[in-house]
């Protein structure tokens, strides 16, 4: 019957507990450091990555050893336990997600703020405002004589300040070159991977209020 | 009777759990960047049932876990 080839690791990883054993000083609790090496040929302390004798590496090699072998092995069980982990942190970013949301629905809704007067908005220029808090940065944009359009100025990739560029119709983002159409704020070139929040307007007589954000996915 | 596994017979169904546990990670971190998309564009039914799924995956791999 063939032999398995894997029994030939059986002793080999049997783990030297022993602080400061002959031939492994400083080296305790790992596997033999010829357990995955060419037996007849590796140094007892380590096995260097080119399978060179100790003398012939590099001085910093000689001087500050270490046990290849053992420390390039991870144990499938190993494996295992960091994929757990990795999956436990997955879902730990989405309780995160869920207790933002929570917290966001609960927050009242924006206030009316009147945000600018139509005469001292140009045709074809834009100004900005914070909406609906002090730091948060957006634009009105009045692309022509009847459209009155506001956004969110924070790019919705990494945040940097979009751009508007009334003439050509679109907002671009200077960062990783993002276009979102001024009309309607929806991402239609570049990274971004959402369409900008929409800022709701109400127009009475003169003067500009916004009344709410929405935001979309599509 | 029933023969005992060998070896190399156990060791296709651990690599067999270890790629399904690797699969459902990359279907959590999948779900983590689907969710977070929709949650910050303002769509917030997806959190809920995409936290449970996630919780899900988790308990499956911790099960898996015990396996190994």
């Amino acid at each position: 019957m063939a032999e398995d080839p894997q029994s030939r690791y059986t002793g080999a990883l049997e783990l030297d507990t022993r602080l400061d054993s002959a031939g492994r000083e400083g080296l305790t609790g790992t596997a033999r450091s010829n357990a995955y090496g060419r037996p007849d040929e590796v140094d007892d302390v380590t096995v260097a990555p080119d399978y060179r004798p100790m003398d012939e590496q590099p001085r910093w090699r000689q001087d500050f050893p270490i046990d290849f072998p053992a420390d390039q092995y991870v144990a499938r069980r190993d494996f295992a336990k960091f994929l757990v982990l990795t999956s436990g942190a997955f879902a730990a970013g989405q309780g995160w997600i869920a207790a933002r949301h929570l917290v966001r629905e609960n927050r009242p809704a924006p206030a009316r703020i009147k945000i600018a007067s139509l005469q001292n908005l140009a045709v074809g220029s834009a100004m900005m405002f914070d909406y609906p808090g002090p730091h948060d940065r957006c634009l009105l944009i009045r692309p022509d004589d009847k459209t009155l359009v506001a956004y969110s100025q924070n790019c919705t990739h990494l945040s940097c300040a979009v751009v508007p560029r009334v003439a050509e119709g679109v907002l671009h983002c200077p960062c990783h070159e993002g276009y979102f159409d001024l009309f309607t704020g929806r991402n239609i070139a570049g990274p971004p991977p959402r369409p900008l929040p929409k800022i709701l307007l109400e127009v009475q007589g003169d003067d500009v209020y916004a009344i709410g954000v929405e935001t979309r996915t599509v | 009777m029933k023969r005992p596994l060998g070896r190399s017979q156990r060791l296709i169904i651990v690599y067999g759990i270890l790629c399904f546990a690797l699969l459902l990670v990359v279907a959590q971190l999948w779900l983590l960047t689907a969710t977070m998309n929709a949650s910050l564009g303002g769509d917030g039914s997806v959190v809920l049932p995409a936290l449970a799924a996630s919780v899900g995956c988790l308990a499956l791999n911790l099960g898996l876990l015990r396996y190994l």
